[in-house]
């Protein structure tokens, strides 16, 4: 089969000299994030919170330095869904909930291709929930950006599988009596390998995370708490907006201790498993009592994804943000392609005739 | 003094538990007469539970089998010998045998154990009560005689149990006069050397099974069937699936793409992706994924990405699939859907067969969404029914339904099968340039409407495509009235022009015009092939067409129906076909439906013709 080989580009921005990025250096692709605007108007609401990932995803592109030729974006049915018409890159707008299936078939038989899933909590966890865990478990190279808004934009305003019990939407005038998924534990309990949160209105913290969901080999599940200013307004100011956010919102970084609040006043501790906050400024607790972050530790995070009280409880611990997990285990393409290299190596290429001839044949004169 | 009479088509059944091996008895005989020349038709009836309690009615498990030395079809009407390992397989199969057929039974599997499992009232026996008067009743004491011959064997009597389907194939390979050679070789290839003691044992069976038939004096006749007069040429037997799995693999070697296959596990369309997946060495991917919806959107996934998705499935997956394949309606991508049909609706039935799936195939998914439908008439035809399946997909870019079902899916045929060099390519082009000044138009049609297949990894032609109405050429989504109506049609056009790039419609046997035409699809060609060359040998006067083209149908379908005084079309089903053919050509055609998860009889077949004929 021919395949269209890339052509290497030569660096290029829009006003002809190379791109030139925060840390000085270029970043070889060549691209800015005018590269990625594709030619169609975006058609979200004004003050919609995926404007923000649209424009964080545009301006890591260049950075990660692939040949826009080289990327796809899938996505299913929904607000978030829509994304793959805003970015000039190839695209499938799918049907409702199949995005990742569709960018398993993609990815599965070309591993060279950078695929981005964007999903939403409906299409996701909902519709298709299936296929989230199934590739969560298969491992494929692919990246899902979950837009949770705890809400069905699109379909203008119901309650989503994400959606906190009590909810008043359009289909539960009396509030929602269902539980609501906690997307970090479900993706940790799919036996995902990159596991992250963030946020619309922290463009440097997804910018950052963005880049490690790339970078990481295998998928990585990121969840966006992104703000539906229609049918949801403020469902995440809590972790989003000054007053709140440094006494609600816990920022994890790698080996580093578990503090937040108002000048980092705060920590948590780790007393065995029971996680606890202890106050930093009475000298009964220093910042090496604290409960290091270590992303590659499996029941640290596990304790970590059930950070997920409501806010409104007396005694309740912060909302995480930042990478839970992260762990290298064998890519599913990787696995298909070295069998059907061994199985070629073992047999040698297939021969069509000893195929179609089988192995008993007769012959009739 | 055993005499020998010869033959000119026979037809056996075996039947017996699900343990009893009978599939691989019924496969043993079809292939040593398959080396002797026989012309045959094969067809395995499963229990649909997997081992069904031993002895019960709903384990019996059988295999038919129809050889001879003429032309042959079918598996059979009926049969005229009835093999029973024991009670439950003879009420189960009795009605299956002609009236003064054979009855061979292994007398063990009627004690009073197995008479009560098969339901048969206290204090009667079939093989004493005189009911099976009008049968010749042949008594073995298969599972005895198996038990003693191999007494010194070293193997537990479960073992030796398992081998007492060798003892009846040993017994029958006697009676018609066949070699035991090739089956021993079966056995010696199937038994690695430290089962040893079981291939020792089996081959034992096998030729003790031999030895009762020439020592025992109750068996005065042997008979011979001679090869038939058939085509000269290198042969195999083939059964459906396999068919379709081979002929996935030609098809993608025919045009230079990676197969790729998205599959969920269903019966009886599994047996696809069994065979597929053993061929990774002609770089097929086979993807079992987590449902049916998965199994096509990666199959959706892997055509974007410039390989041949298929997606294998029955009527139920099918229906869940028909969201996607609407996708790919909308995408104007190369998509082989392959339905192999069983009973419906819902679960139904799922070992039995049906044609029922027809206008799920033309009319079943919302909105105006015309796929190419295609389907195989025989085991062996389903290979290059697949092939044109594909070759049409990936030609006009679209998604082609092949459908097949249960009984040629599982039924086996020898094949003259054709040199790979033979096969035509099928044109793959993808597009690497703009193709309109400077622009690139995902969207743009060629002759055939095909729009040009752009796959990710082409620098400069970027595109977003989805399932959101396209407007014309650029693909950019667009719900404009004018525009909306403009691709509806311009998508059932692209369908309706594949007519321009298929066969003409044939008439398979008899004259091109007259009193009555049979007009089948799929699976129902030998029936009506058989029914209607008897016919037309006993000087009726009738025709036999055959529909591989179903959506859209060959150019001249319309006008053979007009040469007919009267139409026939049998089905198995409650009547498709029928429906599709009066609307597009207002034909008072006559519906002939069957609906038991069999097949039609050439009997019945040939009552019904006779009937339309007014004779």
């Amino acid at each position: 089969m021919e395949i269209a080989q890339p052509i290497l580009r030569k660096p290029m921005a829009t006003n002809g000299t190379p791109a030139i990025y925060p840390n000085g250096s270029t970043n070889g692709s060549g691209y800015t994030s005018k590269d990625f605007t594709s030619d169609q108007d975006v058609r979200w609401c004004p003050g919609c919170g995926d404007y923000s990932i649209l424009k964080q995803v545009q301006t890591i592109m260049p950075e990660i330095g692939i040949k826009k030729e080289n990327i796809v974006f899938v996505a299913g049915i929904g607000c978030s869904s829509r994304f793959p018409y805003y970015m000039d890159c190839y695209g499938v707008h799918g049907i409702h909930g199949r995005a990742t299936a569709i960018a398993s078939g993609i990815k599965a038989t070309r591993p060279e291709l950078s695929v981005w899933v964007v999903t939403g909590d409906g299409d996701g966890l909902s519709i298709g929930g299936n296929h989230t865990i199934h590739l969560l478990r298969r491992n494929l190279d692919i990246n899902v950006l979950l837009f949770n808004n705890e809400i069905y934009g699109l379909t203008k305003g119901q309650y989503s599988p994400t959606s906190p019990v009590g909810k008043i939407a359009k289909s539960t005038p009396y509030g929602s009596v269902d539980h609501p998924f906690n997307p970090i534990a479900l993706a940790l309990g799919a036996e995902g390998t990159f596991v992250a949160r963030s946020l619309d209105r922290d463009p440097k913290h997804l910018k950052e995370i963005l880049k490690r969901a790339h970078q990481h080999k295998g998928t990585s599940f990121t969840e966006i708490y992104q703000n539906c200013n229609i049918f949801n307004d403020g469902a995440f100011f809590t972790y989003t907006e000054k007053e709140s956010k440094p006494e609600e919102a816990l920022f994890v970084e790698q080996g580093k201790p578990l503090v937040f609040g108002k000048n980092q006043s705060k920590g948590i501790k780790l007393d065995g498993f029971k996680p606890t906050i202890v106050d930093l400024t009475n000298g009964a607790n220093s910042v090496n009592d604290l409960w290091v972050h270590d992303e590659h530790d499996t029941v640290k995070a596990n304790i970590l994804a059930r950070f997920f009280d409501d806010p409104q409880l007396e005694g309740h611990l912060p909302r995480p943000f930042g990478i839970f997990y992260s762990y290298n285990r064998k890519c599913y393409e990787d696995s298909l392609m070295e069998q059907i290299t061994s199985i070629k190596s073992q047999k040698g290429e297939g021969d069509l005739d000893k195929l179609i001839a089988g192995k008993q044949t007769w012959e009739i004169k | 003094m055993t005499t020998t009479e010869v033959l000119k088509e026979v037809v056996i059944r075996f039947a017996g538990d699900s343990g009893d091996g009978m599939q691989l008895t019924g496969n043993q005989f079809t292939n040593t007469s398959a080396l002797m020349g026989n012309d045959l038709g094969t067809f395995p009836d499963f229990p649909a539970e997997i081992r069904a309690p031993q002895g019960t009615l709903a384990g019996v498990s059988g295999f038919q089998l129809h050889f001879g030395s003429v032309e042959i079809f079918t598996p059979g009407d009926i049969c005229d010998v009835l093999v029973s390992m024991n009670a439950a397989a003879l009420k189960v199969n009795l009605r299956h045998l002609k009236k003064g057929g054979t009855i061979i039974v292994n007398t063990d599997g009627f004690d009073a154990k197995n008479l009560k499992l098969a339901q048969i009232p206290e204090n009667q026996n079939p093989l004493e009560d005189g009911s099976l008067s009008d049968f010749r009743l042949y008594k073995i004491n298969v599972t005895k005689i198996t038990r003693e011959c191999l007494a010194d064997s070293g193997l537990s009597t479960r073992d030796i149990d398992r081998s007492k389907n060798m003892f009846v194939l040993g017994f029958l390979y006697w009676m018609y006069n066949r070699p035991m050679e090739n089956t021993i070789d079966y056995i010696q290839k199937k038994f690695s050397s430290k089962d040893k003691a079981l291939a020792d044992a089996n081959i034992k069976a096998l030729k003790s099974g031999w030895n009762y038939g020439e020592t025992t004096e109750t068996f005065t006749t042997r008979y011979e069937v001679h090869a038939a007069n058939i085509e000269p040429g290198i042969y195999r037997n083939i059964m459906g699936n396999e068919a379709t799995a081979i002929g996935l693999i030609t098809a993608a070697k025919k045009a230079g793409l990676r197969l790729f296959l998205g599959s969920y596990p269903i019966t009886p369309a599994s047996d696809i992706l069994h065979e597929l997946s053993k061929h990774k060495n002609f770089d097929v991917i086979t993807y079992q994924a987590e449902d049916e919806i998965a199994a096509i959107c990666s199959a959706i996934g892997a055509s974007f990405a410039g390989n041949l998705g298929v997606t294998t499935s029955s009527g139920p997956g099918v229906a869940l699939k028909s969201e996607a394949i609407g996708l790919g309606v909308m995408l104007e991508i190369p998509l082989v859907i392959c339905n192999v049909q069983r009973g419906g609706p819902s679960t139904g039935l799922p070992t039995k067969t049906e044609q029922a799936d027809l206008l799920q195939a033309v009319y079943g998914r919302n909105g105006e969404c015309p796929v190419a439908v295609i389907a195989a008439n025989s085991p062996s035809d389903c290979f290059s029914t697949v092939i044109e399946a594909c070759r049409i997909s990936i030609e006009h870019m679209t998604p082609v339904m092949f459908l097949s079902d249960g009984y040629i899916a599982n039924g086996a045929e020898p094949w003259k099968f054709p040199s790979s060099s033979k096969i035509p390519d099928i044109k793959v082009k993808f597009t690497t340039e703009k193709n309109k000044d400077d622009k690139f138009l995902p969207y743009l049609r060629d002759e055939k409407l095909s729009r040009p297949w752009t796959i990710p990894g082409t620098p400069g032609l970027e595109h977003r495509i989805g399932g959101l109405e396209k407007q014309h050429e650029t693909g950019n989504v667009n719900y404009e009235p004018e525009n909306h109506e403009f691709m509806v049609k311009l998508r059932q056009e692209k369908i309706d022009r594949i007519a321009d790039y298929v066969p003409l419609q044939k008439i398979e046997s008899g004259k091109e015009k007259g009193k009555l035409l049979v007009l089948g699809w799929g699976s129902t060609y030998g029936t009506i092939k058989t029914a209607v060359k008897e016919l037309i040998n006993d000087g009726i006067e009738v025709s036999h067409a055959h529909i591989r083209y179903l959506n859209p149908f060959p150019k001249n379908l319309g006008e053979i129906l007009y040469n007919f005084e009267k139409v026939l079309i049998p089905e198995i089903n409650n009547g498709q076909l029928i429906k599709i053919i009066r609307d597009k050509f207002l034909v008072p055609a006559k519906g002939f439906n069957k609906i038991q998860g069999l097949p039609f009889t050439v009997t019945e077949m040939k009552e019904k013709i006779m009937v339309e004929i007014g004779k």
